[in-house]
């Protein structure tokens, strides 16, 4: 396999850099109510790792220094830290455009039940995990009644005004494939979602987005587990389309870990990659002109952002 | 050779090119463009696609069209729908073939 590194460098990126800081990407913590199948993280109920109140008051002070336009929330479950609430509403003060990636079944934890209304009153942008309309698939990758429980938090969420026509609550889906294969067209797979949810179970959303499974955490021990891993690379290295390059989201987001560190995206925080020696390498030592245009620090799992249409935590990153 | 099929024999599928590559860029284009979403979407071409792999008992094309549907959005429900399809008429073109076999018999019985 040509590493991606090379294969950028043939394309005329002999670094591959950042062009500017839209977004920062918060992960509060690797505790989840849930342990999907999928998870790059491997996060789950017994994960220790929490973002600390001092490292959310930094993540405020950078935000409110700078003035990040979007302040990108997720986990974990990112509603589990204590500090969760509180660091919403303080970037809401700011006028932060927040979003919060979402798995559903968070809303119906004992003590998680305000959410719904939270999120409106702070006009919280919603990326919601749902990777099939159909229960069978989705409950054999996020655990047994994952489905029922999401269809129930996702009509709380249309019942507080989610999904409907104010442009303010936003409620995006988020596909990724059961398996080893890519994921679909993403406007045809919306239009599937809608009719399917709305006709069966009388549910609304905005955008469905779709993700493909980055090859590292659980879902590389499935393709390692599975004989799958050398065709999944083969797929995604052939599939390479140089027109994904330039969207790119390391290029225009920064993420923080739960202990303060910074990346250059949460897969390289997945693995433990931290941004190039010579960055500064925490929240506390941010620097947006140093950041700003980076050299981002790449590796094989790359070929998961630049295959076919691409894939982001905004959905494709390229026109079919 | 362990076996007449080889999973990795699919990805070789281009060799075919090294003798008349003209008539094998032909194929593809065409092949591409029946595949391209027109009147109808790619999810119910690699849902007839499966089917036919299954009339014609492609293993190749099974493994192709399996991946192919779900990397369309398609699910095991649909998958298995298209392949009783393809059950279905060749039953039925078994079963109506019965007919010639009257139409033989009655040719040469009294």
């Amino acid at each position: 396999m040509l590493p991606f590194a090379r294969k950028l460098e043939d394309l005329g990126y002999p670094d591959l850099k950042a062009d500017r800081i839209n977004i920062l990407q918060v992960n509060l913590g690797w505790r989840c109510n849930q342990a999907c199948k999928h998870c790059h993280l491997l996060a789950g109920p017994q994960r220790p790792e929490q973002m600390a109140r001092d490292t959310i008051e930094e993540i405020i002070r950078v935000v409110k220094r700078w003035s990040i336009p979007t302040v990108d929330l997720t986990g974990g479950a990112p509603e589990l830290n204590p500090h969760y609430e509180y660091l919403v509403e303080r970037l809401d003060q700011l006028g932060t455009h927040i979003l919060t990636r979402c798995n559903l079944t968070i809303l119906l934890e004992p003590g998680k039940e305000h959410l719904p209304e939270f999120f409106r009153d702070h006009r919280v942008e919603l990326v919601c995990s749902l990777p099939y309309y159909q229960e069978d698939l989705v409950d054999r990758l996020r655990g047994a009644g994952v489905f029922q429980k999401s269809l129930d938090a996702l009509r709380r969420l249309n019942r507080v005004g989610y999904g409907e026509a104010d442009p303010d609550l936003k409620l995006n889906l988020m596909y990724n494939p059961a398996g080893a294969y890519l994921p679909p067209e993403e406007a045809a797979l919306e239009a599937v979602y809608r009719r399917e949810l709305a006709e069966r179970h009388q549910i609304r959303f905005h955008r469905l987005l779709t993700l493909l499974n980055m090859p590292i955490g659980r879902f590389k021990e499935f393709l390692e587990r599975s004989k799958n891993y050398e065709r999944y690379m083969g797929k995604l290295v052939s599939g390479f389309n140089p027109a994904t390059v330039a969207g790119l989201m390391c290029r225009s987001l920064i993420s923080v870990a739960w202990d303060g560190r910074l990346f250059d995206c949460d897969f390289n925080q997945a693995l433990d990659l931290p941004l190039l020696p010579g960055l500064p390498q925490t929240i506390r030592e941010f620097d947006p002109e140093a950041l700003a245009t980076r050299p981002i620090r790449l590796g094989d799992h790359c070929y998961g952002c630049t295959a076919g249409l691409g894939s982001s935590c905004g959905g494709k990153l390229a026109e079919g | 050779m362990s076996h007449y099929y080889e999973e990795d024999d699919l990805e070789r599928f281009p060799e075919i090119g090294k003798y008349r590559p003209d008539l094998y860029d032909i194929f593809m284009n065409y092949y591409q463009g029946v595949m391209s979403a027109g009147a109808l979407t790619t999810r119910e071409k690699a849902l007839i696609a499966l089917a036919v792999a299954h009339a014609v008992q492609c293993p190749y094309c099974i493994d192709a069209y399996t991946r192919g549907s779900l990397e369309a959005g398609s699910n095991l429900e649909e998958m298995t729908e298209a392949i009783h399809v393809a059950a279905a008429i060749r039953g039925g073109a078994t079963l109506v073939h019965g007919i010639q076999v009257h139409n033989a018999a009655a040719k040469i019985t009294m």
